[in-house]
């Protein structure tokens, strides 16, 4: 990992400097990436920066462990859902239950597969399409879900209905269309009228006839420029995720699984209880984000991906019979590691979460039954539990300690754009080091580098959205962090170049 | 049938002065305002494309959402128009934006205009800074003005455009926030 290049014969190496790109656009929150170059003025490694701070921890703390399904819903403004279940399983079992309801079962999952479906939906339509059918260094100004629009307005308009089915899944299952209540400890507080579930089973046909387009669209997208999307951004890596029995898909519950590059499978069947035992966290100096590793390979080289293109290649199989067909063929050749082929994978998660869906939607369990298990009795002294669950972007881990007071002790939550740091990092390595032309950040390697990024679809610092963010900058300093040259991308994407703005800035 | 009227503010109300607009909604319920039925009240976290969902007939929509500070004098009030802004930062549309999406869907277009009130502090567990508290008290009358006007049919009074600074916004977690704590990142 990280190993530098053999150095070439140069007479007069220029000096080392460092290419910072601040903040990385269509990314949550405010990312900067720093390329650092070697003597000979080639990329030798990437980091990308975390430059908000943010109290997880300190937030739910102290907190009545019955608020905290609620109050986690506020972390993330993309995926609160997936915080609200995570806390909700890890609270189960610090109370002793070990099962749910029927019901309570089946309406938590249709409301986590509401959740991946319009999350899915949005990243591609939204983020992602712009880049994949108006390409990389069309017209900047264009290049949005706008400008998708007026080119492909069908697949614009399937995106904000899919999306909207999938809240609409989320309001029947949470009470709400956002902060919903739908989900406590030991179960459930509603469940869907018969009213509710059959206005949504008869949009199912449609739902999941415009998932497999969007398969289709992907796919075909990979076959005209086979050569762009075998080589962009490549990393080969470990993968992790949740399975359920038998290693099928489940996005919902199961046990964690990791796979090494070639997809032999390295651990398996790791009780969520123990996740400790397999991974641990190491810090950097320069970033306050968290590196995750297998503790068993250790830092260097136990680095994983986690998301849907690691879920294509952890699970045995997808137990559903389009998505599966579609995954047979994403893996036709054998493990993939093209990070553009994640796009491809989300969609066939997205055809998996609908047809989950759809079987969800004549499910009797979901329309009534006990919606809770009871309370157990209580021992005395600390009580703690993990709830993980597959989120959007990845694995997300919580982690709660309760007190003799019912109130959260201690809580260590990770998320998925945590567990993908240093992928993150070692795919922006390897776009930079293909397109950096060793003088300057051009449009096309910014552009670049920000597709890899969101491959991930990272989601660096959530739920708040305030009018008047920054433009995106982008900075080259030498090694004595004199600012050499500074671009401004402004929100209209007119881009402003300033000759002479010294600044002083971490790398 | 729908209320004409749609109030839709965003936020979130565990993130300091992003709570403005969730918080200026919960005002506007406890005065009554939806109590007519010709005035629908929604929040969400973030503007997103299935929002243009929510502009298919109604007569007017106002979009409430806080400002970084520098960005607004305070408390702003304008109309707006569909754009084609390149959502460059975030995952979020405008509020221009959704017009946009919604005029693509082939909606017909409500009258729009944007509530932007001026916040000092968005970090995770703070509470509403003094100065925001003020804007709100400010906006409270705004809005139920605005009401007024459009159930008159009337247009209301915007705030001067000159009120809408050019400054850029300060960098993020600069000034305003009581306290910050800091930790990790990332999403679900």
């Amino acid at each position: 990992m990280n190993a530098p290049p053999s150095p070439s014969p140069s007479p007069a190496p220029p000096a080392p400097r460092r290419v910072v790109i601040d903040p990385v656009s269509r990314v949550e929150g405010h990312g900067k990436v720093t390329l650092l170059l070697d003597e000979h003025g080639r990329v030798q490694q990437a980091r990308l920066h975390i430059v908000e701070f943010r109290g997880f921890e300190s937030f739910i703390a102290g907190r009545p462990y019955w608020e905290v399904p609620v109050m986690v819903q506020r972390l993330c403004g993309i995926c609160p859902v997936s915080h609200h279940l995570a806390a909700s399983k890890a609270l189960d079992r610090a109370l002793g239950i070990r099962t749910v309801p029927p019901t309570a079962d089946a309406v938590r999952r249709l409301m986590h597969h509401g959740q991946i479906l319009q999350s899915h939906a949005l990243h591609f339509f939204h983020l992602a399409a712009p880049d994949l059918l108006l390409g990389f260094d069309s017209d900047a100004t264009q290049r949005h879900l706008l400008g998708v629009a007026a080119a492909h307005p069908d697949i614009a308009r399937q995106g904000v209905l899919l999306r909207k089915f999938g809240q609409e899944l989320i309001r029947i299952t949470s009470g709400k269309r956002v902060h919903g209540t739908g989900s406590i400890p030991g179960g459930v507080n509603r469940h869907p009228t018969r009213a509710e579930r059959d206005a949504l089973a008869a949009q199912v046909p449609q739902m999941l006839d415009w998932c497999e387009q969007a398969v289709a669209l992907i796919a075909g997208l990979h076959a005209q420029d086979p050569g762009l999307y075998a080589q962009f951004g490549h990393v080969r890596s470990r993968w992790m995720s949740l399975v359920g029995a038998g290693g099928a898909m489940d996005l919902y519950d199961g046990s964690l699984r990791v796979c090494a590059a070639d997809g032999a499978v390295t651990h398996d069947g790791v009780d969520v209880q123990d996740y400790l035992g397999l991974i641990e966290e190491a810090a950097e100096p320069w970033t306050y984000m968290k590196f995750p590793y297998l503790r068993a390979l250790g830092r260097e080289a136990g680095w994983y991906r986690v998301g849907p293109l690691a879920r294509m290649h952890t699970c045995s199989h997808i137990p559903t019979p389009r998505a599966e067909h579609a995954r047979q063929r994403l893996l036709a050749h054998g493990p993939v590691h093209a990070l553009l082929a994640t796009h491809w994978a989300r969609m066939i998660e997205m055809l998996h979460a609908m047809e989950v869906i759809a079987d969800l939607l004549q499910d009797e369990a979901l329309l009534g039954g006990a919606l809770t298990t009871p309370l157990p009795p209580q021992p005395g002294g600390e009580r703690s539990g993990v709830g993980v669950i597959e989120a959007p972007r990845g694995t997300l881990i919580h982690h709660y300690t309760l007190g003799d007071d019912d109130l959260v002790r201690w809580c260590n939550l990770i998320v998925s754009t945590t567990h993908n740091n240093q992928a993150m990092n070692e795919s922006v390595r390897a776009v930079a080091r293909t397109y950096f032309d060793g003088r300057a950040i051009t449009e096309g390697l910014l552009n670049r580098i920000e597709v890899a990024i969101r491959a991930y679809d990272p989601c660096l610092s959530c739920a708040t959205h305030a009018l008047g963010r920054m433009p995106l900058q982008v900075q080259v300093l030498d090694a004595a962090g004199q600012v050499l040259d500074t671009a401004l991308r402004h929100g209209d994407d007119r881009t402003e170049r300033i000759a002479a703005a010294p600044r002083q800035g971490p790398a | 049938m729908r209320p004409p009227l749609l109030i839709l503010a965003v936020g979130n109300p565990s993130r300091g002065d992003d709570a403005l607009g969730p918080e200026l909604l919960l005002q506007l319920e406890a005065a009554g305002l939806s109590a007519q039925g010709d005035v629908e009240l929604l929040s969400d976290f973030q503007l997103q494309v299935e929002h243009a969902l929510d502009l298919a007939d109604r007569h007017a929509v106002l979009f409430v959402d806080a400002a970084h500070p520098g960005t607004v004098a305070g408390v702003a009030l304008y109309p707006l128009l569909p754009a084609l802004q390149a959502p460059r930062h975030s995952h979020a549309l405008s509020a221009p934006e959704v017009l946009q999406v919604a005029q693509g869907l082939g909606l017909a277009l409500p009258a729009a205009w944007q509530l932007a009130l001026e916040g000092q502090c968005f970090a995770l567990g703070a509470g509403l800074s003094p100065a925001a508290r003020k804007h709100l008290a400010h906006a409270l009358p705004q809005v139920q003005a605005w009401v007024q006007a459009r159930r008159a049919g009337l247009a209301p009074a915007t705030t001067r455009p000159e009120s809408l600074r050019a400054t850029p916004p300060p960098a993020p977690g600069a000034g305003g926030c009581a306290h910050t704590v800091p930790v990790r990142a990332g999403d679900g």
